[in-house]
């Protein structure tokens, strides 16, 4: 056992530093320290300077623009992006479709969707979850006909996070009506401007518009958008999910709330020993998160997830979720002005705090909820 | 940066369960031995001392191993895994440990070897009445005069302060500061008793009793003691996780077999969430307890301070949870003395508070929230 990085690792980990820290727009970073929302632009804009420098999707065969990290190298470039707050790359693109086009794609999908998604040049969204299929998937019922040289497309799709700025949706849909329900499912691509499609925001408890339904009705998708073969959508989702562990938790970046609160609640703090307490509490779970983030990214892959990377999801978002809570605290009656300007008399982060809070109960549900996870750990794990 | 046992570590590890883990495999063994003095099996702890394991953090100059601070946390977690009740922690890791840091090389090669070969039992008399895991001594003081030192008051408790062949007492010195002492029990007044997982305490009592001062006489030795409080404290979260692992697989174990209303009680999602919340709990401790153990390498005293209130904390939350559920979901059968699982909770309590519980450290980790912006575990 060695606790520092090699020589290697900890030159790369400077480069990253430098990379994220000058190379990133200071305004961008900024918005994202705060905590206050970020526009497309800037998600863009983010994206494309880390792309333009090989970063921005380092985890992809090497052929479309992967670096071919290890998984340690790969955690601390990730570790560096949160710590300097630069936004990460758009999961949707970097982990979700891209990995499954390099895999899945014809060569014709590959050439013509890669560059685009991994510059951000398409914005994707993800098209899954249904109002009767959330947790479970499989029971889907956006249906595609096939029709002549196209699918035709009808349904209803929700909880599409960010849908209004997406060009295009990667879907699974119900090409087999009549088999078992995983196995008739397939992954089609849908350019989002095309008739029949319409996005209706959701209206969600902080007051944002984050997620929104997509609608379906008699869509017409070229039938060379079918990824992979015809039914095989579900293998192509549980590769996919597979993914998106990358990102569900954001140890550096919930470190970094919580260090942040210490410095603009510091009078509050200072006079509240058991505000003092909850930190300290939570900094040292923030801790064993982090070893047991690098403990994953350090051990040696031989194609298996080391057992440990299922506690990280699960954990990344019970401590995301407690350090916003811990910032409503520290507001206060604060904590009630979120509707006011930017005129207030009340400091942005007492106003911001709330609407994140409620925000961030999310981070239980979606990726798989806690209890998904605990029916993995149960099962998989422990032989439950 | 590596998490893995390397072959060596490894090959360690298989050794001391084969030995430790064999011996109490039959919970009816520890049982018996917990029964009676001196509430370790004697046989066993020789045998340890045969397989070098006594002697591992030692210099070799000393009579030791020479060994790293990883493998001496290896014993300890295949300790923790049967809850063997042998005074590893109390006469190696902690009494050892400051006759290594503060003992004159006289003294380190009287009582280093010895201990190492599993001759001389040694223990630390530090614990005052109404004391709180401090590194100071109050109440008991020392006297010199002449070159003679004397040694009164109380010392409770004293882990396995009954059976040892030396005692190292710390007392107040007259100049201030504490010392610690090297005591014949013979010359004081001890009392053995058990302690709640079947290990020994005792009450030692001085008055005017002699003792050698370890190291330079009059010297403040209160850094010291914290700092093998500190290097006991990351052992002892070794030796928890150990009993943390163990207690987790019986539970799956039980859950898988044990049948109630004509099914497996891992039927019950309810249960095998708990289950799954034991096994976050656990994890999260092996990082901790695994990187505590590395930064007992590095050697800063401050940074071991700060590593090991964090792991103790981990571990009081932790160990408290795992042992908990872990009665809980065996039920009425855990609560039986006849049933191993009881033991793990019992040592996980002990260890809880042998050198400072939960909110003991979570209070000092509090008043240092100040000190950082973000915590950087790799330094």
């Amino acid at each position: 056992m060695r606790l520092q990085l090699s020589e290697d690792d900890r030159a790369f980990r400077e480069e990253m530093r430098r990379f994220f820290t000058t190379e990133v727009p200071e305004e961008i970073r900024q918005t994202v320290i705060e905590g206050r929302e970020l526009s497309k632009e800037q998600i863009v804009e983010a994206m494309r300077v880390m792309n333009g420098a090989g970063l921005a999707v380092p985890h992809w065969p090497e052929e479309y623009g992967g670096r071919g990290w290890s998984d340690l190298q790969r955690h601390l470039w990730y570790d560096e992006m949160q710590r300097a707050g630069v936004p990460p790359p758009l999961a949707f693109n970097a982990s979700m479709i891209g990995p499954v086009l390099t895999q899945f794609g014809t060569q014709e999908q590959k050439d013509r969707f890669l560059p685009a998604t991994a510059n951000l040049d398409i914005w994707w969204a993800q098209g899954f979850s249904e109002p009767d299929a959330g947790s479970d998937l499989a029971s889907l019922r956006t249906s595609a006909v096939r029709d002549g040289d196209e699918w035709v497309v009808n349904g209803q799709k929700t909880w599409t996070t960010l849908g209004q700025h997406a060009d295009w949706i990667f879907m699974l849909v119900r090409t087999d009506p009549e088999a078992k329900k995983q196995r008739g499912i397939s992954m089609l691509l849908i350019d989002m401007s095309l008739p029949g499609v319409e996005v209706r925001p959701i209206e969600l408890i902080d007051g944002g518009h984050e997620v929104n339904e997509v609608w379906f009705d008699d869509v017409r998708v070229p039938g060379d958008l079918l990824v992979g073969e015809l039914n095989q959508g579900w293998t192509i989702a549980k590769f996919l999910l597979g993914n998106e562990r990358v990102g569900v938790a954001p140890v550096t970046a919930t470190k970094r709330a919580l260090a942040r609160l210490k410095e603009v609640a510091a009078d509050v703090v200072a006079d509240d020993p058991l505000a003092r307490a909850r930190i300290a509490e939570l900094e040292n779970e923030l801790l064993a998160l982090e070893l047991t983030a690098l403990r994953v990214a350090a051990h040696s892959t031989d194609g298996e997830p080391h057992p440990a990377s299922s506690v990280l999801k699960l954990k990344g978002s019970e401590l995301q979720q407690a350090v916003s809570e811990l910032a409503v605290d520290l507001a206060g009656p604060g904590s009630l002005a979120s509707g006011a300007d930017d005129d207030s008399a009340l400091a942005s982060w007492q106003r911001g705090s709330t609407p994140r809070y409620l925000n961030l109960r999310k981070a239980s549900i979606y990726g798989g909820s806690n209890e998904i996870q605990r029916q993995i750990i149960a099962s998989r794990i422990l032989g439950l | 940066m590596d998490f893995e046992h390397d072959d060596e570590q490894q090959a360690l590890r298989d050794a001391v369960r084969g030995l430790v883990g064999e011996t109490y495999a039959d919970h009816d063994h520890r049982r018996t031995t917990t029964g009676e003095d001196p509430g370790f099996d004697e046989r066993l702890w020789a045998r340890m001392a045969e397989m070098g394991l006594l002697g591992l953090p030692f210099a070799e100059a000393d009579g030791g191993a020479g060994a790293g601070p990883v493998e001496i946390g290896i014993v300890c977690q295949e300790l923790g895994r049967v809850a063997a009740p042998e005074p590893y922690l109390a006469a190696v890791v902690t009494a050892g440990g400051l006759v290594a840091a503060c003992g004159s090389p006289a003294q380190r090669s009287e009582l280093i070897g010895p201990l190492a070969g599993g001759e001389r039992l040694l223990a630390l008399a530090h614990a005052e009445p109404g004391g709180r895991w401090t590194a100071e001594a109050s109440s008991v003081t020392a006297s010199e005069s002449d070159g003679r030192w004397t040694l009164s008051g109380t010392k409770e408790p004293v882990p396995h302060g009954a059976r040892a062949d030396v005692l190292l007492v710390s007392a107040v010195l007259p100049t201030g500061g504490t010392g610690v002492f090297v005591v014949d029990p013979a010359a004081a007044e001890v009392t053995g008793y058990a302690v709640y997982d079947g290990s020994r305490a005792a009450r030692v009592v001085l008055d005017d009793t002699p003792g050698t001062p370890l190291g330079e006489a009059g010297r403040d030795l209160t850094a010291s003691i914290a700092t093998v409080q500190d290097l006991a404290r990351v052992m002892g979260a070794n030796q928890a996780l150990g009993a943390m692992r163990s207690a987790l697989t019986a539970t799956t174990g039980y859950l898988t077999s044990r049948k109630q209303f004509g099914v497996t009680l891992n039927t019950f999602q309810d249960l095998t969430f708990r289950a799954a919340d034991m096994y976050v709990s656990l994890e999260l401790t092996q990082s901790v307890v695994d990187w505590a153990t590395m930064v007992v390498e590095q050697g800063d005293p401050a940074t071991l301070a700060d590593a090991a209130a964090r792991v103790s904390l981990q571990v009081s939350r932790a160990g408290r949870h795992v042992g908990q559920e872990t009665i809980q979901l065996h039920g009425g059968i855990a609560m039986t003395a006849e049933y191993s699982v009881g033991s793990l909770v019992a040592q996980l309590t002990v260890l809880d508070h042998l050198l400072g519980d939960g909110s003991h450290h979570l209070a000092q980790l509090a008043g240092r929230v100040d000190d950082h912006g973000m915590l950087d575990p790799l330094g």
